[in-house]
């Protein structure tokens, strides 16, 4: 466009959606609901060697009110599902999931009567990872797809909040004076 | 050193042992359930003994029509070093075993569990509930007859 | 549902009032009542899912009730319908902090029920990967204390050292974290020259790291007045709690497994056990510290002696025999069939073995009835006992101890609820 011609490098022109997706996919905090052995893992991710803020997870936010995505690290049994999905419900919206792990995914190892058979029996989950557990890289390759993921805007669990979207309140009738 | 031991016990409790086998040079000794409490004490208390460390409790199935549940006390001498094993069992409907955290006061949670498992009761236990299941969960899981699937529907997801 | 707070002493009127479902209830003194805090499963620094029902009075901690259970796999009941050989992988993820501890400690046991001895060589190299476990764990706990305690760095710091630890395991194993490495009978495969020398050089230049951390928390006036004389525990209550491991080194007892009942190479190194009186926070500290310099002296001890030779017993209706003859002889192929699906021979009894695992006392019990798979095996696992004692520590506490003294006696929810 001529616009784009005549100021250069310093003009972008793009929808307001993506513009709102990048900063987000740029900026996921998450909660790790840490529960064994895959929090180890999760743990070295976001230690010195493989760092996870460097690709805007800056700080692992443990209040779900104040995180994006919910990273489930660890065998959910029957007992944790409950806290777990209260969790979730806590967590505003938009917001991920990621199934760390085995256990998470299917149930791992473990087919006994304590333990849920993968948590998408209760959670809508966007990304499974794999491994017994996965390597911290591979939770990084899982975050960088969760990262494409949000510039498409889209989102298992909530209705990405869209600018123009709002449900408007309806007026209610105005006493004339 | 378990010849000993076991000659000591027999000197006391000679009605109360029921048998003792040595294998893999660990002494294993079955008692009846009623002398247990006092047996233990013994084995605290006395000065050449002094098994003051109870290692571990666990209940067994052995799945036979007669003394079908089983409690098992691994107990340990720190001052002689030395391990000692004791059983005692009882049977299939009302399961009761007398409670031994007046003797050591670890065995409260050890308990806590096997009565989670089993179902086995323990009697003068101050605070018997279940400790790995929820509270409502209406079996116990590590009986022979009770599936390492579960049952369905035994205990209840949140809704997706 | 009944209700799973336990009331010391008087019940307060507000839990009475819950119970009525009496919504009429007025206070004269807004203050009269105590608080009863719920440090939920989820929570950053109860090391896990352990869930504490806290009643406070002011910010005075008066009663406490841990609820356990959050992370039960069922394990005892995996293992009646698992086969021995099959078993190990699961028992990396009991104490999920020192996974090659678990393997050695499972790996004894059967062979006391089987009555198989192993070569030197795989003694020798059991005790090295048994003390690295150790160093790998306690280096966890310190980054996890001093986080818990406020001190960031050491966390960082730690983990940095973890990671070199990672390489030499994936070097020595194939995996970083859940090993499996130990078989009956011996070990999956030889040490390489590459893994022995990465564990010469991690051991060389450790000392000179974990006195970097040490600088910063030893004299440190924050660190020091955070755990001193915080969460005591007596050396009667220690013992008749259970309590094993550094926890009941840190009350004076002198009763290290490695010493009292040697099993591997134990008996032929020198090393000392670290006995610190005081039973609070800071003694534990200053015992795990020291366990890990010990560790490593005995790792050096262990690589200057460590005999040339095979790595498997052999026994050939016990022990898996190697994968190269499985392929091109007839008989280890009949072995590995039989082995595989039938399980290895036992004989019927019962045993108990205990070692000295980085929380405590570690031991399987695991009685057999002539079957390929046990007919029971129980886990008796450290911080299921260590837990127990959680509440004794806790009276007279504040509100902010009651994280150090969780951090001090290094809980894994892994091993506590099997």
């Amino acid at each position: 466009m001529g616009l784009e011609k005549a100021l250069g490098d310093s003009l972008m022109m793009t929808r307001i959606e993506d513009a709102i997706n990048w900063c987000r996919k740029n900026s996921l905090f998450p909660m790790p609901m840490g529960i064994s052995c895959c929090a180890i893992e999760m743990m070295a991710f976001a230690g010195p060697r493989f760092d996870a803020s460097r690709f805007g997870s800056e700080v692992f936010r443990f209040s779900p009110r104040q995180a994006d995505v919910m990273i489930v690290a660890g065998t959910t049994t029957y007992k944790m599902a409950r806290v777990v999905r209260k969790i979730y419900d806590q967590m505003p919206d938009p917001k991920w999931v990621i199934a760390m792990g085995a256990c998470t995914s299917s149930g791992g190892m473990y087919r006994t009567y304590s333990v849920v058979q993968g948590i998408d029996q209760f959670l809508p989950v966007d990304l499974y990872v794999a491994g017994c557990p996965p390597r911290p890289d591979n939770l990084l390759h899982a975050l960088i797809t969760l990262q494409k993921k949000v510039q498409r805007g889209e989102s298992r669990g909530s209705t990405t909040a869209v600018i123009g979207d709002y449900p408007h309140r309806k007026r209610a009738a105005v006493s004339s004076a | 050193m378990n010849l000993v031991i076991l000659q000591k016990l027999q000197a006391k409790f000679g009605d109360a042992i029921v048998e003792s086998n040595e294998f893999r040079d660990e002494l294993t000794v079955v008692v009846r359930k009623d002398r247990l409490v006092e047996l233990c004490t013994y084995l605290k208390e006395d000065r050449g003994l002094r098994y003051d460390l109870l290692v571990d409790l666990c209940g067994i199935d052995m799945y036979t029509p007669v003394k079908r549940f089983g409690v098992i006390y691994n107990v340990y001498s720190l001052k002689n070093r030395h391990r000692l094993r004791l059983k005692t069992f009882t049977e299939d409907e009302q399961p009761q075993v007398p409670t031994v955290t007046g003797v050591w006061s670890t065995a409260n949670w050890h308990e806590r569990e096997t009565y989670d498992m089993f179902g086995i009761l323990f009697d003068g236990h101050p605070d018997l509930r279940r400790i790995y299941m929820p509270d409502d969960f209406e079996y116990h899981p590590l009986r022979k007859d009770f599936p390492l699937m579960g049952v369905p529907g035994s205990i209840r997801l949140p809704k997706k | 549902m009944e209700s799973t707070v336990h009331e010391v002493g008087r019940k307060s009127r507000i839990l009475q009032a819950l119970e009525d479902q009496n919504t009429s209830l007025t206070f004269n003194d807004p203050l009269e009542n105590d608080l009863i805090l719920n440090m939920g499963p989820q929570h950053p620094a109860t090391h896990g899912v352990l869930r504490l029902l806290i009643r406070l009075d002011g910010e005075t901690v008066i009663g406490c009730v841990p609820e356990v259970g959050y992370l039960h796999r069922g394990y005892e009941k995996l293992a009646e319908a698992s086969s021995f050989h099959e078993f190990i992988p699961h028992t990396d993820r009991l104490d999920y902090l020192s996974p090659l501890s678990n393997n050695v400690a499972y790996v004894l046991a059967v062979e006391k029920l089987l009555g198989i001895d192993v070569p030197p060589r795989a003694q020798y190299l059991r005790t090295i990967i048994t003390e690295l476990a150790r160093i790998s764990s306690h280096l966890l706990w310190l980054g996890a204390m001093a986080m818990d305690v406020g001190a960031l760095t050491v966390f960082m710091w730690s983990f940095r050292e973890r990671e070199k630890l990672y390489d030499i395991f994936e070097n020595l194993v194939g995996a970083r974290f859940t090993t499996s490495y130990t078989r009956i009978g011996g070990l999956a495969h030889d040490m390489t020259e590459s893994a022995e020398t990465a564990v010469r050089t991690f051991i060389k230049e450790f000392p000179a790291n974990l006195l970097e951390c040490e600088k910063l928390l030893n004299k440190n006036r924050i660190f020091v007045e955070r755990t001193d004389g915080i969460g005591i525990i007596s050396t009667e209550q220690a013992i008749d709690l259970g309590l094993t491991g550094p926890n009941l080194r840190a009350c004076g007892v002198q009763h290290d497994l490695r010493r009292a009942n040697p099993y591997l190479v134990y008996d032929k190194l020198e090393f000392e056990v670290p006995v610190y009186e005081g039973g609070d926070t800071l003694a534990r500290y200053y015992v795990r510290m020291d366990e890990m310099k010990e560790s490593q002296k005995m790792v050096v001890q262990l690589l200057e002696r460590i005999p040339k030779g095979e790595i498997h017993a052999f026994k050939p209706k016990k022990v898996l025999p190697r994968k190269e003859r499985i392929y091109t002889k007839m008989e280890e192929l009949i072995h590995d069939f039989m082995l595989i699906n039938f399980g290895v021979d036992p004989p019927v009894g019962e045993i108990y073995q205990g070692v000295e695992a980085p929380k405590g006392e570690l031991g399987f019990y695991i009685y057999s009835n002539g079957d390929g798979q046990p007919w029971r095996l129980k886990i008796r696992s450290p911080s299921f006992v260590n837990i127990q004692a959680l509440p004794f520590m806790l009276q007279g506490a504040m509100i902010s101890d009651v994280v150090a003294i969780i951090g001090s006696i290094d809980p894994v929810m892994g091993e506590a609820d099997k």
